[in-house]
């Protein structure tokens, strides 16, 4: 019977989301973009050679692989398309019911004020979860019937990490997302907001970063600083992270995020390939994952402070 | 005048029970603007006390400091003789509140608000489906209870909201604004219903309203709140003897009333005497400052007039409610 607040807040608000429309839209979505990448990659695969089953972690490949030069592979699709998930669920999380003023009569309950949000916040992140989780499955699923494979339990331990640090990374999104509904006042303004950062971040920045990093390096700056450079400016935006943080986790043979040991590796990889087991790969992305866990938590802060400091019938 | 004072400090072994509210030089201030500036009253179980004032008055900030959603700039609070303050969800497990102009999640119907407003209580979910049930019914919305609220009307959302106060089985209940939006054949219900609810289950009922005119019968006791401040508190009889004017009645034989007229005009405290109409017996309406019923009453006598009927009208609350809503009108007119 002693439940704690935020939990009763947030099994509301996840059968409040499961039943939505925009739920049902972006399942659709989700489900669409993600069957039809992976189909197409294990038709690749299977296309290819009898010899891709001898091919170690091949049921990785059918998320990381690209189909054809201008498909995207599945992870770069929902790395994409993920932080709509975080904003759909939470930019009207405070605004709306400000909208529907229910906050006074949900505020006036035995609960902490911030129960409300925590719920609110707790409630996306399992959702996110859940549709990422439902994704993986349903894909592993579509693969291991096209390749007739069995998937290692290295393969699915290294998805169930990826699906880990997608949430953290939609995440990031949820909170700013919920950090827009607290301080506009407005719904589809602050959806406006979220999606216009969203858009930005993924779409522009990687457009600005090389320009941003020849007017920080300098006209004098040698190739190798002005990689390092642009590599520095790259890694300001969460994508980058999340990014570099996915191509270590689905690929054993990658073993750095570093630009320019890249290339090296590479070199010393066709000698003697080797792969990494998950621990190690996870090693490599701490600096990443600390990042976004970093963000995410400062996003979410940022959020809860707002909402505190309001007044109820601002 | 009507004071209330309550113990500055009430002492633990005291026999005597806490009032329910307690509020004592309560301060809410915006900045520079203070919202509540100087509010004490007290409301106790078993009553149903108003909190009358226009728009704009302060009823909902004070509200919102009872209920700890709202910080106080000074002044002392004690519900259930817990400080909201300091230990806000020991009030709220106690306190059922109706907000003023009440919403519910629109693709809920009003069954499932009120289920997430008994899992937020913590009842039990079987004796909640009952109570939900059971409050559904007593306003009226039975019908009504498995439709999305987003369909339901204003006066609807207005039950809905009475009921969902009383979900937790409260022994404080504030409502703000309780009649709004309600029919006037619905307002009969709901304050029937609000009676019921401090009469018959000994809650302390605290309602706020600016329609002086509906509440006004239901209220044992009232505070006219203006520009928060209290201009005027007390039962409804308290605050007839409050008033700045009394009118009485008085009856004399037709022949003597030019007479008696000019001799009451005489006695102090009489601001002005006026000739009603009508057959039969003179009747004078004397307008005074103070209760002069025995001058008058001596006056005419003396005089040898018989005195055929002495009746001192009471001023009703919405008069007196209307002169307190002439003044600030009028101070603000003078100052531009």
């Amino acid at each position: 019977m002693n439940r704690r607040g935020w939990s009763i807040v947030a099994s509301k608000e996840l059968v409040d989301h499961f039943s939505s429309a925009r739920f049902g839209v972006l399942l659709v979505l989700f489900g669409l973009a993600g069957t039809s990448a992976v189909v197409a990659t294990a038709g690749l695969i299977s296309d290819q050679a009898p010899a891709a089953s001898t091919i170690d972690s091949i049921l990785l490949r059918i998320y990381t692989l690209p189909p054809t030069e201008t498909v995207p592979a599945f992870v770069t699709l929902i790395g994409f398309l993920a932080p709509l998930l975080g904003i759909a669920f939470g930019f009207d999380a405070v605004n709306g019911e400000r909208a529907q003023r229910t906050l006074p009569r949900l505020l006036s309950q035995p609960i902490h004020r911030d129960d409300v949000i925590n719920g609110k916040f707790a409630a996306g992140l399992v959702l996110v979860g859940s549709v990422l989780a439902a994704l993986a499955m349903l894909t592993t699923g579509v693969g291991v019937l096209r390749l007739g494979i069995v998937p290692s339990g290295q393969d699915l331990a290294r998805l169930g990490t990826w699906i880990l640090l997608t949430t953290v990374y939609v995440g990031l999104w949820h909170g700013l997302a919920t950090l827009c509904s607290v301080v506009v006042r407005r719904s589809a303004t602050s959806a406006f907001v979220a999606l216009a950062v969203w858009l930005v971040t993924v779409l522009f920045l990687p457009l600005l970063t090389t320009t941003i990093a020849g007017a920080v390096a300098g006209p004098d700056a040698t190739p190798e600083e002005q990689v390092r450079t642009e590599q520095t400016v790259a890694r300001l935006s969460p994508q980058t992270l999340y990014v570099e943080a996915t191509r270590v986790l689905l690929d054993p043979d990658e073993a750095t995020t570093d630009a320019l040991s890249l290339s090296q590796f590479a070199q010393v990889q066709l000698r003697f390939p080797s792969e990494l087991p998950l621990g190690q790969s996870l090693l490599v992305v701490v600096p990443q994952i600390v990042s976004l866990v970093g963000v995410t938590v400062l996003l979410f802060a940022a959020a809860y402070a707002a909402f505190m400091r309001q007044e109820v019938r601002a | 005048m009507t004071t209330l004072l309550a113990p500055a400090t009430p002492v633990a072994e005291e026999p005597r029970p806490v009032p329910a509210v307690l509020v004592e030089d309560l301060v809410k201030a915006y900045g520079d603007h203070r919202a509540v500036d100087g509010l004490s009253l007290q409301v106790e179980r078993g009553e149903v006390f108003g909190l009358l004032g226009p728009n704009g008055a302060g009823k909902t900030t004070t509200i919102l400091v009872l209920l700890g959603l709202t910080e106080r700039t000074s002044g002392t609070v004690r519900v259930l003789d817990i400080d909201p303050a300091v230990d806000p969800l020991a009030v709220k497990r106690r306190v059922g509140y109706l907000p003023d102009d009440v919403g519910f999640y629109e693709s809920m119907t009003g069954r499932q608000n009120l289920r997430y407003t008994a899992r937020l209580n913590r009842l039990d979910p079987t004796e909640a489906e009952d109570r939900i049930a059971g409050l559904l019914d007593e306003v009226g919305l039975a019908d009504a209870a498995d439709r999305p609220t987003g369909t339901y009307s204003r006066g609807m959302r207005q039950r809905l909201g009475i009921a969902d106060a009383l979900v937790g089985d409260p022994d404080v209940v504030v409502l703000d604004e309780p009649t709004i939006a309600i029919d006037p054949a619905g307002v009969e219900e709901v304050l029937g219903l609000i009676r019921r609810l401090a009469h018959d289950r000994g809650a302390a009922v605290l309602l706020s309203s600016h329609m002086l005119e509906q509440v006004e019968q239901s209220c044992d006791r009232v505070a006219i709140f203006v520009d928060g401040r209290v201009r005027a508190q007390g039962s409804r009889a308290e605050l007839a003897g409050d008033a700045a004017t009394r009118e009485v009645d008085v009856t004399v034989p037709s022949a003597q009333l030019d007479r008696a007229r000019t001799l009451l005009a005489a006695v102090p405290d009489v601001i002005g005497t006026q000739v009603l109409d009508g057959t039969g017996p003179g009747r004078l309406r004397i307008v005074t400052a103070a209760d002069v019923r025995p001058s008058i009453a001596r006056t005419l006598v003396t005089a040898d007039i018989d005195l055929l009927g002495l009746h001192q009208r009471e001023v009703t609350l919405a008069e007196l409610y209307r002169t307190h809503f002439a003044e600030p009108t009028a101070a603000d007119g003078s100052t531009p």
